[in-house]
């Protein structure tokens, strides 16, 4: 039997749609438009999950996979994968996307080892054919491109956050209630709390731009210049380099670069950074970059779209008014 | 506790890499290999544990060629009591076939816990480690940035993005270290001496089928040359109007 379906994994958080989750079915509507199959995206929550439903319909899913169990408030790798696992082999599916997120890195491996495949991990770009799927992964701290050729059924890919954008395209979404493939009751991986850190604010992975500082910031309280364009954009997240997290600045979590995390926004601004390569190995395939920095030898010019030298503590606020300007009415 | 380290050979990433003639692999000559950055925390977290248990017995294991053994020795050094190479002489890309490779080596070992890096830092797929907790039917926490046990719980904080979680789970269990944890220590001159006595047993590594194989290695495309448009708050009108008409990000 042909395997034409494509399968997505809608990850959530708290209960709320995250961006990658857009990412993931994306990618799957598109894989399917070509195969000619279906797409069938999971949802998993403690309950109401199926109200997320019409978004993913609206986001190209045929069909939206609900599994609400009172374990799955917080996430639950051992009933996720087992019922993943569970839905894979009951057959049909060529391929299966999940996002190279925190949770993501987690559950594909776990899915694919259940599923007995590989993975082809943190994916930026793919094709899909008859016998073989090739992936690229960018490997070495971002200095290399890794094209690997995967040959199984289902091919189970999980993508870099922001290598695919979301795109609406119109689906039945048609419900179908799942249940859990193993006892939660039994399941020994307990995840007891997740505690959001900072607030409200948008998260590195999910923000179209990000304003990044360093060193050149000289002390943690200036990192407010760099929160405050962050907030004229209004779609922007704060990141921060190694050696300001090191300092502690700013939390581990906000580090950018190839020991934090690897992001491709769409816009990326680095005030008062030098450019190290272990910050370049992050951010290098953000789309646009913007580098503000007094020393013009500086090697974040060198990848930057856009460079002005100059005292960022001038730049900085000039700036803000001016987007904050350019943004009024979004 | 008996704990077990599975370490990976990588070359040192702040060099300029060059692909060798093959295509698929990197140019090795001047580079020089170590143990892999977030392999060298767990191999440090394992000691801490075994030295506030005053007991226990650290296994540091490595799959690869010959050259691991110094990656092996190097452990040794730190502290590990005793190293396994699972041989294989040809590069090996499959997470899977690895990770299957590494179960058949520690399923009837008598670990408490198994512990990985988080990722290693050349190819950087982060699956090996919960692929073999499956294979090996364990439970698993992975980029864990904070262990502490309670009794014979392990409990774990994972960061996520822009948030993290607080996870547990009961021994024998795998786990994945992210950094955060422990800076490894340097091994000591002593160290070094008495590495060279602990035993190192060399066994075929039972690799499956690969499915997954790397066909092409490539530099990434440049991006263009960087671009200078002005200096000081002058430029800022300028680069408003860029990023509106040019990059269309406002």
């Amino acid at each position: 039997m042909a395997q034409r379906d494509f399968f997505a994994f809608a990850e959530t958080r708290g209960g709320e749609l995250r961006r990658v989750a857009l990412e993931a079915l994306s990618a799957a509507r598109a894989a399917a438009d070509v195969s000619g199959g279906q797409v069938h995206a999971m949802l998993a929550g403690a309950s109401g999950m199926a109200a997320l439903a019409p978004r993913l319909g609206a986001h190209g899913a045929d069909k939206v996979l609900v599994l609400e169990h009172a374990a799955l408030a917080n996430y639950n790798p051992e009933v996720l994968a087992a019922t993943i696992a569970a839905r894979l082999a009951s057959g049909g599916y060529r391929g299966a996307f999940f996002s190279a997120s925190a949770q993501g890195k987690d559950l594909a491996p776990r899915v694919a080892a259940r599923s007995r495949v590989p993975l082809a991990a943190d994916v930026t770009e793919y094709s899909i054919g008859a016998e073989s799927v090739v992936a690229k992964h960018p490997g070495f701290t971002g200095k290399i491109v890794q094209t690997f050729t995967l040959r199984a059924s289902p091919a189970i890919l999980s993508l870099r956050p922001g290598a695919v954008l979301p795109k609406e395209q119109a689906k039945a979404g048609t419900v179908e209630s799942l249940s859990t493939a193993v006892d939660p009751a039994a399941v020994r991986v307990r995840v007891t709390e997740t505690v959001q850190g900072g607030g409200a604010k948008l998260d590195l992975g999910d923000a179209p731009v990000i304003v990044s500082g360093g060193r050149g910031l000289k002390e943690a309280a200036n990192f407010k210049l760099v929160e405050d364009l962050a907030a004229a954009f209004g779609n922007a997240a704060v990141g921060a380099t190694r050696a300001v997290t090191d300092d502690g600045w700013r939390p581990h979590s906000d580090q950018i670069g190839q020991t934090g995390r690897l992001v491709s926004p769409d816009l990326y601004i680095a005030c008062g950074i030098s450019g190290a390569i272990q910050h370049l190995a992050g951010m290098r395939t953000a789309k646009t970059i913007v580098a503000i920095n007094k020393d013009k030898e500086a090697p974040i010019f060198k990848v930057a779209d856009y460079g002005i030298v100059g005292d960022l503590f001038e730049i900085l606020p000039a700036l803000t008014a001016a987007v904050r300007e350019a943004r009024k009415g979004h | 506790m008996k704990i077990a380290v599975c370490i990976k050979r990588v070359p040192d990433m702040d060099v300029r890499f060059r692909i060798a003639a093959s295509g698929t692999g990197v140019d090795e000559s001047g580079l020089k290999f170590d143990i892999s950055d977030f392999d060298g925390y767990a191999v440090e977290a394992a000691l801490q544990i075994k030295e506030r248990d005053g007991s226990g017995e650290i296994v540091a294991i490595s799959l690869g060629p010959d050259v691991v053994q110094e990656i092996l020795r190097k452990a040794m050094s730190m502290g590990v009591d005793r190293a396994v190479q699972l041989k294989h002489d040809a590069p090996v890309q499959d997470p899977y076939a690895i990770a299957g490779a590494l179960a058949a080596e520690l399923k009837d070992g008598g670990y408490d816990l198994v512990m990985f890096g988080r990722m290693s830092i050349d190819t950087a797929n982060q699956s090996v480690g919960p692929m073999a907790a499956e294979l090996l039917g364990l439970p698993c926490i992975t980029a864990i940035s904070k262990l502490e046990f309670a009794g014979s719980v392990v409990k774990a904080r994972r960061e996520l993005e822009g948030a993290y979680e607080l996870v547990e789970c009961a021994l024998p269990a795998v786990v994945t270290i992210d950094e955060g944890i422990a800076r490894p220590r340097y091994p000591s001159l002593k160290g070094i001496m008495s590495a060279k006595k602990k035993p190192l047993e060399v066994r075929s590594a039972q690799l499956g089928e690969q499915r997954l194989t790397l066909t092409k290695m490539a530099l990434p495309p440049e991006r263009p040359a960087g671009r200078i448009i002005g200096e000081g708050k002058d430029a800022v009108p300028e680069l408003i109007r860029l990023l509106k008409e040019e990059a269309k990000v406002l």
